[in-house]
């Protein structure tokens, strides 16, 4: 027992891992022992994220206070450059470790109709799973890219061979897209390495932490062209994850090819993880840059909310709606990140947790109709609701939760960020604020044109969703209501570190 | 009663889960829960409105919050209701509406595949409303009011198989949220300002002068946007008549009683924040709308429609109250509207439930076969048309009377009490055509007449009550001393060059006395605050944070110009008491002479054309035919809606489609594709200039080799004669 809670992030992060390493010892054809050992592995942190949320201690912040890290293991992994094993959780990764652990479990349910090479598909979902986990736990730049990288190949592989018809371009497009942001941060973090000391044993380090002070930087690293040419490299990095315009294309192609599931992993984490980024690693990094910054950034936060929401407007693929609907929220993220206010700032992370649930549901119940009707056209189905009556309820849910209807999580990411950058960029959130228009337009006229009105007769007899597929939607539809009539479980959660965010990057403390 | 009030919206929360979850298992599939539910709110609204009348105070007020989002000391949204006058009030017709629509649904919803969904919605839907009308904040009311949107959005698409009806929930979505985007912005430039979101204290801010002119205006202009959304104010009116896809029920809940009630009562919850523009605003706004609207109900044939564009056009006379200031006058035409229109609405659902039709032109004598909906509807018709001992007179006539004081103050806005008199006239014309051609003379068509029948009791008993409820005796006297306008709390500033009214000597220290100290911009628009006008004037105490009434100033020397009214100031004189009072009476004489005249002519219009047939009006159509089509085409807003924005929208997302198709993406496969051209050129290069200097090496190395093999040739006389010459070239080039 004391190893588990000693030891809780390295084995929320491992066990998938070990899963994956069963999976591959079981003798082919034994599907269903694979989809079991899948789940189990992907079930198990669970539990010890149950852990987490009732020991987690909410007054203290972490962000660039190393003691302030709870749940922190901090070993010395490869001491002839100073690497560290050093993990450790805040406020700012609890609800995305919270996160990742739901949305994997019901990953992997939801690939349980997959059966084509399935040990391959869910060992490297496994794989995924704790590249994600260890992004969100690293604490050591060195460890963070590691997982970062990790992430990448497992998705390369389920995109490019699970995928839809154009598989390899969207896989290819994809791994090269996020290689090049892995390059600029490569040379960020290698820049940073050689221009920091250590304070207690003089050497360079790859601690993100010691990064946070200024004291560790050595005079080329404290002069501000430098610092903004690291920032734009990192920035432009994390950019291609969230995605921001104009580094988003990869994100629609890899969305329609990509298999349900790892399209659902795909939005609702891998993009959190640029966002993730850029409060875990540049803002509390390049403070003064961030704020020299402010106004180009929730400019293309505005941009990625209306622009991604008329693209998706235009689509008449409903994969690629969604798809382009997850470019529009995540604009959100950014815009209420810019404005460097307490309230902007929750709701950009509120936005982030939000958004994964949401989105994560939109993307299963695509699948759900795909599955059924092997096409995803937009005018091609009519009346479906007179069919499929519990499916078209929770689309319906899943689309008003989208198009931010209080008493969904979504309202009350957006109204906080709209409150809290309103007073900074008045403008700007006033063209941002019109998306709420646009998004209520193309959601509801997509759900006319599929489900209400005449029922097309091709689809009478449509198979209704089945318990498995509720399975993997009424949690999330279940927790994106709740905390949508009350979002203080999460918000407490991560109040404290971003509000400190605020203040360090204001340069407050 | 008052502290479980928070208790009401939830009933009908409850079972809106309930009949959603198991609401077809139950028996008499889940009506009875909605019912019950609403039954129950309604009980508890009657007792607080009881427990609130009998305080009798004007400026009674319950407030409650407790905090329910904060991040840290940093930021703290409250949750919390507000019950004043207002509120108690707007709380019995939500829940009396609410419940006798659900009743109404239970006769004419019978057999309905959706029965307990649709009772779900009911349910939803009155949740909202509830929620809206207790909200304290405008956080809050914001919440509530996007709700009131969905409800609608699955109210009016209830028969979404019908793809007019799923458009027309659509519709009404999309273009609320178009007045939504307003409210939004206006209320977030009241938090910028304010940095507090509860009315009180946003109310409290501006007194405190955190924000003021255009700004204000701005913002006022902003929230009221989403009055225009919900209450189908001009230019997003087009909602509401295609919302009549919806079941009859629906339309009466939603557009007689609630939703569209929601706009108005929201300029009324946070009248304190309007700057004089922004009522001028919404006055002209409801003075367009309720013009525009009424010219189409006089062509319209649908007996919904007809009865939709009425709704649209009464909403327009009450923001027209409203705005020119007409507060309790507003207010009290949103009252007595509830209650005649339900009526109407419900009266229109029996008689379609009876004849099938929703086409007065298949109708006619009906008055026979449907007494109790013939009489109800009759009613409500002559409270609709202004018809003394009827609550629409007491009512519109408060409106009108607020136009015509504001007209006299304000000769050049005369035109708000002109164009409101004339659609008096106009209502009475088309709502008795109405009423002729459905329940009197001949039937049309005798098939559907011959199968017309009373309505089941659950449907007409909820037509007496509300015909009952438009006689004006119910509301005269307590509404108006109850309702009052809130006292004015914007500050106003000092303007230097305004000049003195009047030049009379007791003005400034009047004003000073009055305690409003500032002067008042003579230029700026007036508004007549004419309720209080009756020889009192209300002064803005900056800090009577708009709870209170500021105190009346006893009309003293000169005091009576303290009423912050530009034209009050103007017009100061030292009998301004007396002229007051004298101008407020003259405006209610004429105003009333003149609407009665004017509705007396509509009606007599009506019977003359439609009852006696002294005059066709297929002639009149066709004499003007133009104005006819134009009328019958509702001034062509659908179409140019979709000529503009609908399609302008859509082809700019395609363009904006398929600029990031193939112009963002298109670099980046450009950039791919720039990529694979180098590595081939890169491949070229290698292949042909590294890879060939390096075979070239080889090549020369072999070449040579074979040239120079040929110098080994073994032969001595070779080597020697080579050597020869070579010694003869070093001597040459020594040489010289």
């Amino acid at each position: 027992m004391d190893f588990i809670n000693s030891h809780i992030l390295s084995l929320m992060t491992f066990l998938p891992l070990a899963g994956a390493a069963v999976i591959l010892t079981v003798p082919g054809g034994r599907d269903n022992l694979v989809k079991t050992i899948a789940a189990v592995a992907a079930f198990l942190p669970i539990p010890l994220a149950v852990q987490l949320w009732f020991t987690y201690d909410r007054t203290v912040a972490g962000v660039n206070v190393a003691s302030q890290f709870q749940f922190v293991e901090h070993y010395s992994w490869i001491p002839s450059i100073n690497v560290e094993y050093f993990l450790g959780a805040d406020g700012i990764s609890m609800p995305m470790i919270m996160l990742t652990t739901i949305i994997s479990f019901l990953a992997v349910i939801g690939s349980w109709n997959i059966d084509k090479q399935i040990k391959g598909y869910m060992a490297l979902l496994l794989l995924l799973e704790t590249g994600m986990m260890g992004v969100f736990c690293a604490l050591d730049f060195f460890l963070f890219y590691v997982f970062w990288e990790v992430m990448l190949l497992p998705m390369y592989f389920l995109i490019g061979i699970w995928g839809g018809p154009r598989r390899e371009y969207a896989a290819i497009k994809f791994f090269l897209y996020t290689l090049l942001g892995s390059i600029l941060m490569l040379i960020v973090m290698l820049a940073l390495y050689f221009n920091t000391t250590d304070p207690e044993t003089g050497g360079h380090t790859f601690n993100m932490l010691h990064y946070m002070q200024q004291s560790t930087h050595n005079g080329w690293l404290q002069g501000f062209d430098v610092r903004i040419l690291l920032f734009l490299g990192l920035f432009i990095g994390f950019a291609i994850k969230v995605p921001l315009f104009p580094f988003h294309t990869w994100l629609p192609d890899a969305h329609v090819e990509a298999p349900t599931a790892i399209s659902v992993i795909l939005a609702g984490i891998l993009l959190k993880m640029g966002t993730y980024g850029l409060m875990r690693i540049s803002f509390p990094m390049f403070p003064d840059v961030t704020k020299w910054f402010v106004i180009p950034m929730a400019i293309l936060g505005a941009i990625n909310i209306v622009y991604g929401a008329l693209c998706a407007m235009a689509q008449s693929d409903l994969k690629k709606m969604v798809a382009y609907s997850s470019v529009s929220h995540m604009g959100f993220c950014l815009l209420g990140m810019a404005a460097l206010t307490p309230a902007g700032m929750v709701g950009a992370a509120f936005q982030m947790f939000s958004h994964g649930m949401i989105t994560a549901m939109l993307f299963f119940l695509v699948g759900v109709v795909y599955d059924r009707a092997h096409h995803r056209d937009i005018d091609g189905f009519g009346g479906l609701a007179a069919v499929v009556p519990v499916y078209t309820f929770f689309i319906t849910v899943a689309f008003f939760a989208s198009l931010g209807l209080p008493g969904f999580s979504g309202f009350i990411a957006e109204a906080m960020i709209f409150i809290g950058s309103f007073g900074v960029f008045r403008t700007i959130v006033m063209i941002s604020a019109s998306g709420i228009i646009i998004v209520a337009a193309f959601h509801l006229w997509a759900l006319q044109r599929v489900f209400l009105g005449p029922l097309n007769p091709k689809y009478a007899q449509l198979e209704e969703i089945n318990a498995r597929e509720i399975f993997c939607l009424a949690p999330l539809a279940v927790m994106t209501l709740i905390l949508g009539v009350y979002p203080m479980p999460v918000l407490n959660l991560m109040n404290a570190s971003l509000i400190r965010l605020v203040d360090v990057v204001k340069m407050v403390i | 009663m008052i502290r479980y009030a928070y208790i009401i919206p939830f009933l009908p929360l409850l079972s809106f889960f309930v009949n959603i979850a198991v609401g077809k298992r139950l028996p008499r599939k889940g009506d009875w829960v909605s019912l019950a539910t609403i039954g129950a709110g309604l009980v508890m609204s009657i007792v607080i409105f009881f427990e609130v009348f009998r305080i009798y105070d004007p400026n009674f007020k319950y407030h409650v919050v407790v905090p329910w989002l904060s991040l840290g000391d940093r930021f703290v949204i409250n949750a919390g209701i507000l019950i004043d006058n207002l509120t108690a009030v707007m709380l019995v017709i939500v829940t009396l509406v609410s419940f006798l629509v659900h009743l109404f649904s239970v006769g004419y919803m019978h057999g309905d595949p959706k029965y307990s969904r649709f009772f779900a919605y009911l349910s939803i839907f009155s949740f909202s409303m509830l929620g809206l009308v207790l909200a304290e904040s405008f956080f809050f009311i914001y919440i509530f009011w996007e709700l009131v949107g969905f409800s609608s959005y699955a109210l009016i698409g209830f028969w979404f198989e019908k793809k007019s009806a799923a458009d027309a929930g659509k519709k009404a979505f999309i273009v609320n949220r178009v007045g939504d985007f307003g409210f939004l912005i206006g209320f977030l430039i009241l938090f910028a300002a304010t940095g507090v979101l509860g009315f009180d204290e946003v109310f409290l801010g501006i007194s405190e002068g955190k924000i003021g002119g255009t700004l204000l205006t701005l913002a006022g202009i902003g929230i009221f946007c989403g009055a225009i959304g919900k209450s189908a104010q001009f230019p997003l009116h087009v909602w509401l008549p295609d919302a009549m896809e919806g079941p009859t029920p629906v339309s009466a809940l939603i557009h007689a009683a609630t939703m569209v009630a929601a706009g108005v009562y929201l300029v009324g919850r946070v009248y304190p924040i309007f700057t004089p523009d922004a009522f001028l605003f919404i006055a002209y706004t409801g003075l367009i709308t309720l013009f525009i609207t009424a010219t189409i109900a006089l062509v319209a044939t649908d007996i919904k429609k007809v009865l939709a564009y009425s709704t649209c056009s009464q909403l327009g006379y009450m923001i027209m109250g409203l705005g020119v200031g007409g507060f309790t006058a507003g207010l009290a035409h949103l009252t007595t509207h509830a209650a005649f229109k339900a009526c109407l609405f419900l009266g229109s659902g029996s008689v379609i439930h009876a004849v099938h039709s929703q086409e007065i032109t298949e109708m006619g004598g009906l008055r026979k076969k449907m007494p109790i909906t013939f009489l109800t509807f009759l009613i409500a018709t002559l409270a609709i048309s202004g018809v003394p001992l009827f609550s629409g007179f007491y009512s519109k006539d408060m409106i009108l009377k607020a136009a015509l004081l504001f007209g006299m103050k304000n000769p050049h806005h005369m035109i708000l009490f002109a164009g409101a008199l004339l659609t008096a006239g106009m209502t009475a014309f088309y709502m008795f055509r109405l009423v002729i051609r459905t329940f009197l003379g001949e039937p049309k068509d005798h098939h559907k007449f011959d199968h017309a029948h009373e309505s089941p009791p659950s449907m007409w008993v909820p037509l007496v009550v509300l015909a009952g409820l438009s006689f004006s005796f119910w509301y005269s006297g307590w509404f108006g001393d109850l309702i009052k306008k809130p006292a004015p709390i914007i500050p106003v500033v000092a303007s230097v060059s305004a000049p003195t009214p009047a030049g009379h000597p007791g003005e400034a220290a009047a004003m000073l006395h009055a305690g409003a100290g500032e002067a008042t911009h003579a230029s700026a628009v007036p508004t007549a605050h004419a309720e209080g006008g009756h020889g009192k004037a209300e002064h803005a105490a900056p800090a009577s944070q708009g709870e209170a009434h500021g105190p009346a100033v006893p009309a003293g020397h000169g005091a009576g110009s303290a009423g912050l009214s530009a034209v009050a100031l103007a017009e100061a004189e030292g009998h301004e008491d007396s002229h007051e009072a004298h101008l407020d009476h003259v405006a209610h004489i004429w105003s009333m002479v003149l609407s009665v005249f004017f509705g007396t002519f509509g009606i007599a219009l009506a019977f003359v054309v439609y009852r006696f047939g002294w005059i066709n009006p297929e002639k009149v159509a066709s004499a003007f035919r133009p104005v006819h089509k134009f009328l019958l085409n509702k001034w062509y807003f659908d179409e140019l809606y979709e000529a503009t924005v609908i399609n302008g929208m859509k082809a700019f997302s395609r363009a904006l489609g398929w600029f990031d198709l193939h112009v963002v993406d298109g670099l980046v496969n450009l950039c791919a594709q720039v990529g694979v051209w180098i590595s081939y050129l890169i491949g070229k290069f290698d292949d042909a200039v590294v890879d060939g200097a390096v075979n070239g090496v080889a090549d020369v190395t072999i070449g040579s080799g074979s040239i120079f093999r040929r110098v080994q040739t073994g032969k001595l006389y070779h080597y020697v004669f080579v050597l020869a010459g070579g010694a003869l070239i070093i001597f040459l080039i020594k040489a010289f």
